[in-house]
């Protein structure tokens, strides 16, 4: 058995030995970084199968601040799977690095484009554990400054430095909403550690405004990771500009670790009427703004930004309903359809563009990528047999169970508006004739790999979820 | 085991096109294996034995979620006619002119898709196998329909994925209406349970309008005769003759049997709807100019039937829908069939361009007035005895009320719709086939003789249960007998 820390501690050492190789080695071809990566992140994940779950019953300090138990280890599986997708697509994007960085040899940069994502995983598993602020805030700046670097990271273009900026500035705000929540928080209970703030809350006679104002404050940090309107400005814009397998890592990684956050900040809060409104709310305006920005989107890497504030909306409204296996099972199906859908536009868009168009008559141009495609869209769009079908299902049943009905009535409007907009990209695949290029597309065999693994995934779970509640509840 | 073999014959056979046998070949083979093992099934069969040829793989404990086929007399017809429909929509696919392969894997997997919810005792795969449907149908418009094909193809679809959203949760509904120990989205199950009576009302209303969408009962129903009318024919077969009947299916499988209570409260407002889909769509079918589009109305026209013999919630009413659904299924498919070939032969099926195809076309003419007169319910075909069987179940109705009431009024009024359906059927028929040929349209072909093996199948199957509709009732009414104890 291992224990739990040594998992992140393992992520590190693999980032900072590639970070090493990268540095001292340059005659080596840099993709050989993005397989030891992969082997890497393959190995661990293997590993958090020989974890122990452990609950703080250890009288160390390290398990106040730190959770070993199943809902952390689920999550710390999914950084890890995310990070494993995000390292292939890294590898088909190589050629669009080079452009975007012009530096002195054709590889230069691309060793740091795989080290990187590691030191973002290594945060997102420690946020996955986290269950004092002091952590919480300490893990989401790893992951927040290793994003600035990667959301800019092909320098060369304009619209990628954009992007950078926009994420740097509205995160530091976002950032700074989180500390000044914490203090609200740590200033009304005097504790950090979110269990001790559990017991001082139900304390009689204690103000719960104070600590109230405090998690709201928090909440507007989270509402930022997670994409929530009316926290959302910057995702469209940076979705667009990042090199798109950040926006993959951005679009998945960020979000599944937001969402642990959120469901453990939550937990001594969710139960007053106030924070259920508020919640609600918050629900509301996601998936009605995420589901109608989306419609009118022509360019995909913006409709899948979109797309994505829509689906943090069915996340918020299985957070409201206080269903966590309803969420950690929504995030697993949203993993497999977004990095299906991220890795099938790195492969069209290269030679043109993130346009619509360039999908168009992709049927006829590569068979086998307008059929993962096909099943990524139809799964985002809840089409019965894929894992976002059961998603919804889930999510639905957590609603309706907790008598949430004008939340359903919101989000059967949303689920139709989903479907326009997701058939659109199907309905450019199928029936329309190829626009520039005809030439075939070349699939390499280790994403053609993934891709096979991601349809399998997206297929079975969506008639077999059972692993995904084992996994939760032992 | 031999259920799983006709759900999943049409859907293995879809996959394997698509990955490069023959299409028609494999088409064609499969869905003659497909009605071949559903004929085994009819004859195996005890009437009396309730749910039978069960087969069970669990999924999850916690939600209640198996995997479970099973038939009883209801959804052994149904499947009947999903298979009988099928061999005739692939016999009809004529030559395709691009990608043929996804045409005959469309067609199979909405066959399947409705075979498969027929078959399926959960309520989540009974919703997931018909939503199997929807990518199908959508690319079956899209791509290789006709007229304004694009918008027609987005309409049914955003159309059906709405009402069937909405269904799945008044499904969910259902299935948290139960006390948690019994919680199950085993439909056995479910039967047992007595769901409490202030419930029943709300979730039957989130049924109904769920289910409504999907049959296209007046006011949801505009996507249907476009959709009808621009698809390419098998698809129209297949769409109208079986997929459509599933919101039926579901009415007289979930909503009647679980939510008795609701469906008395509702039933008032059902019959101002269906009353709207008979008399109003009816007169709307008269004013068609075009063939595809008269078709398309007059199916959600005959839809106000089925629903009139729902609605009188007793044994006689929901049997003559059950026998209805069937028929209906048989006539329109041979309707649409046959339309297809003629729209491949003239340029254009308005009425006034086209007439004297009799003449080019002796077969199809024939053909055409066998699937009329099936249609409007001439005596000796299933149609004529179903009818027959919904008017007077309604006139008597299973809520027992003592006088002259709605139902009786609405039984008298439904049965203008006979007349209306007469009228714009022989008009229909006369101004194709008969009077003035059209200019330039003598030297057309008539259809091929082979394509009177399907032509057959379907009118001497609705012939035979025409003459002899004991075969239906007695599958039917053992099924419906426990439902509707109380009410008869």
């Amino acid at each position: 058995m291992i224990s739990a820390p040594y998992l992140e501690v393992a992520v590190l050492v693999l980032g900072a030995v590639i970070l090493l190789i990268e540095s001292f080695s340059s005659k080596l071809d840099r993709r050989y970084l993005g397989y030891a990566a992969l082997v890497g992140l393959t190995l661990i994940f293997l590993a958090t199968f020989r974890v122990a779950p452990q609950t703080a019953t250890s009288s160390a300090p390290f398990w106040d601040f730190y959770s070993a138990d199943t809902t952390s280890l689920f999550f710390k599986r999914i950084a890890l799977a995310t990070t494993a997708g995000v390292i292939v697509m890294i590898l088909d994007f190589a050629p669009l690095v080079a452009t975007g960085i012009q530096g002195t040899t054709p590889q230069s940069g691309l060793g740091e484009f795989f080290a990187l994502p590691l030191f973002t995983c290594a945060g997102l598993m420690w946020m996955s554990s986290a269950i004092d602020f002091v952590l919480i805030f300490v893990s989401l700046e790893l992951v927040t400054i290793s994003f600035y670097v990667l959301v800019g990271f092909t320098r060369r273009n304009p619209t990628s430095l954009e992007a950078a900026v926009k994420y740097l500035v509205l995160s530091a705000v976002a950032t700074g909403f989180l500390v000044y929540g914490i203090t609200w928080i740590f200033g009304a209970t005097g504790e950090t550690n979110l269990q001790k703030i559990t017991t001082v809350l139900s304390r009689p006679g204690l103000e719960q405004n104070a600590a109230l104002f405090g998690a709201v404050l928090v909440i507007v940090a989270l509402g930022f990771k997670i994409a929530a309107v009316p926290f959302h400005i910057w995702v469209a814009d940076v979705y667009q500009g990042a090199p798109t397998p950040v926006t993959a890592y951005l679009s998945v990684g960020s979000k599944a670790a937001g969402f642990v956050v959120l469901l453990r900040v939550l937990d001594p809060f969710l139960l007053l009427p106030q924070m259920q409104t508020l919640l609600v709310a918050i629900a509301v305006l996601t998936l009605i703004y995420g589901n109608l920005a989306a419609l009118p989107q022509t360019n995909v890497k913006r409709l899948l930004a979109y797309s994505s504030i829509a689906h943090a909306g069915y996340l918020l409204v299985a957070v409201v309903s206080f269903s966590g296996r309803a969420v950690a099972f929504y995030l697993v199906a949203y993993l497999l359809m977004t990095l299906l859908s991220f890795a099938v536009l790195i492969l069209v868009s290269q030679p043109g563009g993130d346009q619509l168009e360039s999908f168009a008559g992709l049927s006829q141009r590569s068979p086998f990528l307008a059929f993962a495609m096909l099943v990524a869209m139809a799964s985002l769009a809840g089409v019965p047999f894929t894992a976002g079908f059961l998603g919804k299902f889930l999510v639905f049943d957590a609603a309706i169970a907790t008598h949430h009905f004008g939340l359903v009535v919101v989000a059967i409007v949303t689920v139709g508006a989903g479907f326009y907009y997701y058939f659109k990209v199907v309905r450019a695949i199928y029936w329309d004739a190829p626009s520039s290029s005809t030439d075939k597309i070349i699939v390499s065999p280790l994403t053609r790999a993934a891709l096979i693994a991601l349809i399998a995934g997206t297929f079975v779970l969506g008639v077999y979820p059972q692993p995904i509640f084992d996994a939760l509840a032992r | 085991m031999i259920l799983l073999l006709v759900t999943f014959a049409p859907i293995v056979a879809a996959i394997s096109i698509m990955i490069g046998f023959p299409a028609r070949l494999t088409a064609l083979a499969a869905s003659l294996l497909t009605l071949l093992i559903s004929a085994i099934i009819f004859l195996r069969f005890n009437a009396l034995g309730g749910f039978q040829f069960v087969v069970t793989f669990p999924i999850s404990p916690e939600l209640g979620l198996n995997f479970t086929l099973g038939v009883d007399g209801l959804s052994l017809l149904m499947i009947l006619l999903g298979a009988i429909v099928l061999v005739a929509a692939v016999w009809f696919t004529g030559e395709i002119e691009h990608h043929e392969n996804a045409f005959y894997a469309c067609l199979l997997l909405i066959a399947g898709g409705a075979i498969g919810a027929f078959a399926s005792l959960n309520l989540f795969f009974f919703y997931a196998f018909h939503e199997l449907a929807l990518i199908p149908t959508f690319l079956l418009i899209g791509i290789w329909g006709t007229g304004n094909r694009r918008a027609a193809a987005w309409k049914v679809t955003i159309y059906l994925a709405l009402g069937s959203i909405i269904l799945l949760v008044g499904l969910i509904m259902l299935y948290r209406a139960v006390p948690a120990t019994a919680r199950s989205l085993d439909l056995r199950i479910l039967q047992a349970e007595q769901i409490p009576a202030s419930l029943q009302s709300s979730i039957y209303l989130v049924l109904f309008i769920g289910f409504g969408v999907l049959i296209s009962l007046v006011p949801f129903h505009t996507w249907a005769p476009e959709a009808y009318a621009c698809a390419p024919a098998p698809a129209a077969m297949l769409h109208a003759g079986v997929l459509k009947k599933f919101g039926l299916y579901g009415l007289l499988r979930l909503a009647l049997p679980l939510l008795p209570e609701g469906a008395r409260q509702w039933s008032g407002i059902l019959l101002v709807l269906l009353l709207a889909n008979i008399i109003y769509i009816g007169l709307v079918t008269i004013a068609q100019r075009r063939l595809d589009w008269m078709l398309g109305y007059s199916s959600v026209m005959h839809m106000g039937y089925i629903f009139l013999g729902i609605a009188s919630a007793n044994i006689l009413g929901a049997t003559g829908a059950a026998i209805l659904m069937f028929a209906h299924g048989l006539s329109i498919a041979l309707l649409f069939g046959i339309t297809g070939e003629i729209r491949k032969r003239v340029s254009s099926l308005d009425f006034d361009a086209m007439g004297g195809l009799a003449k080019a076309m002796p077969f199809a003419a024939f053909a055409f007035g066998l699937g009329v007169f099936a249609a409007i319910g001439l005596p000796g075909f299933a149609n004529f005895a179903a009818e027959i069987m919904v008017v007077f179940g309604a006139f008597r109705n299973g809520f027992d009320y003592q006088h002259f009431h709605i139902f009786q009024w609405a039984t008298l009024l439904a049965l203008w719709g006979v007349v209306i359906s007469a009228v714009y059927m022989l008009r229909a028929y006369r101004r194709t086939f008969f009077g003035n040929s059209a200019k330039s349209e003598l030297v057309i072909a008539d259809i091929y003789s082979s394509f009177s093996v399907p032509i057959a199948l379907l009118v001497t199957v609705s012939l035979l249960l025409g003459f002899f509709p004991q075969i239906a009732v007695n599958l039917l009414v053992p099924a419906f007998r426990n439902y509707f104890s109380a009410t008869q």
